[in-house]
């Protein structure tokens, strides 16, 4: 095993993915860090959500999908296990848009720990604490748990998102866009989130905005029809990229 | 190629509009007109039954408090109590919903979240088409595999019983169940799959715990439906019920539901007997009134 193998917390190679005849990823292969935050940037449709769906195997929930090569997640290929569901207790998600259920604040929260068949209340209280503290929403609704959680504003909803995800104490957390649909200042208040929790977890941030991937990340790969065009430190993604299409891409010339 | 030159002209060429707008407007009381007819078929219905149902009570001295809870329904004695019928027509609802609702929702639920696209495709216009079939025959066939059923292997002495009505309703419900919860269930947006599924939570989990509750005002929609299918099912009924006026106590009872009761001897009452139908119209249309206005309320709940 060389260095970057042992340090690698997810590795992907070769993975080709077909939507029915439609090929959406061209043989990528990454190597991504633990605990740090790597960003998925590239124009729309360049298949940065495809790919960020297969590592938490989403991308079975839709008909006629086909994936080809090998992602590697803790020296487990997680294509040949057929446990989904303990993948995706390791690496939960959080979507592009808040998808709090309809249920209160608390249960939200508790339902995926309730899921794995946690019911000591004492211990539920404990983990519902600890998320919402951990996503620095806990001050913000501590006085409402048991109302509605889809009473918050947005970016409320998508910080406690982040607290259910982080609930079931995973290991890698994905992001797809989380805040494309929230005001400047929710943004920055799910950025600075992003900050800590690297601290604990992998993260792995798909965005359409370079502001961001530039701000938040330690590495960035760039995908451009469903290859990766470039794979390095942000810092050199964005100030000295080595491919054109990049330069043309972070510099605003297309995209 | 060159393009024809473009003519000028006013394509309204000055013309009065006067006939368009004469047409509009008839044409706007016409739809009003057809609209209209409805509510009048409403009142004319509801006040005539009422009218005709009430007068016994009002004008000639019949107590309703005997006619609601009175055991006995002899028209030639001058007795006409349909408590055995309210019983009848409750029990016989209530039964078919225990049956009918789960099988209903189950499948709703196969056929929205976990049958692959083509075993959909066939299930699905098979319960549509049940609720196609003529409910007369819905009786033959009662009368002719349930009843015979329930003697041969049951050991009754009459095959025409609460228990042979209860299994026929509850079929028939199925279709209103079934399309109404499907539809709910689809509605419930793909992100609450998604973000439990995200959760490790498994799929049936997942339905159970967080599609079925999002989908809950329209699956009590679906459920009151049916609910008044069965509790105004004639035709059917009137073949397998038996149709004894007794107060049933057993599942394998004869009964005589509100409805049927209506049915079987409209045809030849007079005077008083045929206001009391009516007024047993009355019971039965409110029944039917309490279950909209639940259903009404259940809907501008699930609106909010």
């Amino acid at each position: 095993m060389n260095q970057s193998e042992e340090t690698a917390k997810i590795s992907v190679k070769d993975l080709s993915l077909f939507y029915g005849d439609k090929q959406a990823l061209y043989s990528v292969s990454l190597d991504i860090e633990e605990k740090k935050v790597t960003a998925l940037i590239g124009p729309s449709g360049c298949g940065k959500s495809t790919f960020l769906r297969t590592l938490n195997r989403m991308n079975d929930l839709i008909d006629g999908v086909k994936i080809t090569g090998d992602i590697v997640v803790d020296n487990e290929d997680i294509y040949k296990s057929n446990d989904v569901i303990k993948l995706r207790t390791k690496v939960g998600m959080v979507f592009q848009k808040p998808n709090l259920f309809p249920m209160s604040i608390y249960d939200n929260v508790a339902y995926g720990p309730r899921a794995q068949g946690i019911k000591n209340k004492k211990e539920l209280n404990k983990i519902v604490e600890e998320s919402l503290r951990g996503a620095a929403i806990w001050d913000e609704v501590k006085d409402r748990l048991k109302s509605s959680a889809l009473g918050l504003s947005g970016g409320q909803q998508q910080r406690v998102c982040i607290a259910r995800a982080i609930a079931m104490k995973p290991d890698i957390i994905l992001m797809d866009e989380p805040t494309s649909a929230l005001d400047p200042i929710s943004t920055l208040k799910v950025e600075e989130l992003i900050a800590q929790l690297k601290k604990e977890y992998t993260i792995v941030i798909v965005t359409h905005n370079m502001q961001q991937a530039a701000r938040v990340s330690d590495k960035t790969a760039f995908f451009l029809s469903g290859e990766i065009i470039e794979y390095d430190v942000t810092n050199n993604v964005f100030s000295n990229p080595k491919d054109q299409r990049t330069e043309d891409y972070v510099t605003g010339r297309f995209g | 190629m060159t393009s024809p030159p473009i003519e000028k002209h006013n394509i309204g060429n000055g013309k009065s509009n006067k006939r368009k707008y004469m047409l509009e407007s008839l044409s706007s009381k016409l739809f009003l007109l057809c609209a209209l007819l409805s509510v009048l078929s409403l009142l004319l219905i509801v006040g005539f039954v009422f009218y005709r149902g009430s007068h016994p009570f009002i004008a000639e001295g019949y107590s309703f408090f005997e006619f609601i809870f009175g055991v006995d329904w002899v028209p030639g004695e001058d007795k006409f109590g349909i408590f055995p019928m309210i019983v009848a027509s409750i029990y016989a609802t209530i039964g078919s919903l225990i049956i009918g609702v789960p099988i209903g929702l189950f499948t709703a639920i196969f056929l929205s979240e976990i049958a692959p696209k083509r075993v959909a495709k066939i299930i699905s216009p098979a319960v549509q088409l049940l609720a196609g079939i003529p409910s007369v025959l819905y009786g033959v066939f009662g009368l002719a595999i349930i009843v015979p059923f329930l003697q041969n292997y049951l050991g009754l002495a009459k095959g025409q019983s609460l228990l042979a009505v209860i299994v026929v309703l509850a079929v028939m419900m199925l279709p209103t169940i079934v399309t109404v919860a499907e539809t709910s269930i689809r509605a419930v947006p793909k992100t609450y799959r998604e973000g439990s599924l995200a959760l490790g939570a498994s799929e049936i989990g997942t339905i159970f715990k967080v599609v079925v509750p999002a989908a809950k005002s329209g699956i009590t929609a679906a459920i009151v439906l049916g609910l008044g299918r069965a509790i105004g099912e004639t035709m059917a009924v009137i073949l397998i019920a038996g149709n004894s006026l007794i107060v049933p106590t057993s599942l394998t009872d004869s009964i005589r539901p509100l409805t049927t009761n209506i049915a079987l001897e409209m045809g030849y009452a007079a005077g008083v007997h045929q206001e009391m139908l009516f007024a047993t119209g009355i019971v039965l249309f409110s029944f039917i009134m309490i279950l909209n206005f639940v259903l009404a309320k259940i809907s501008a709940r699930g609106a909010n």
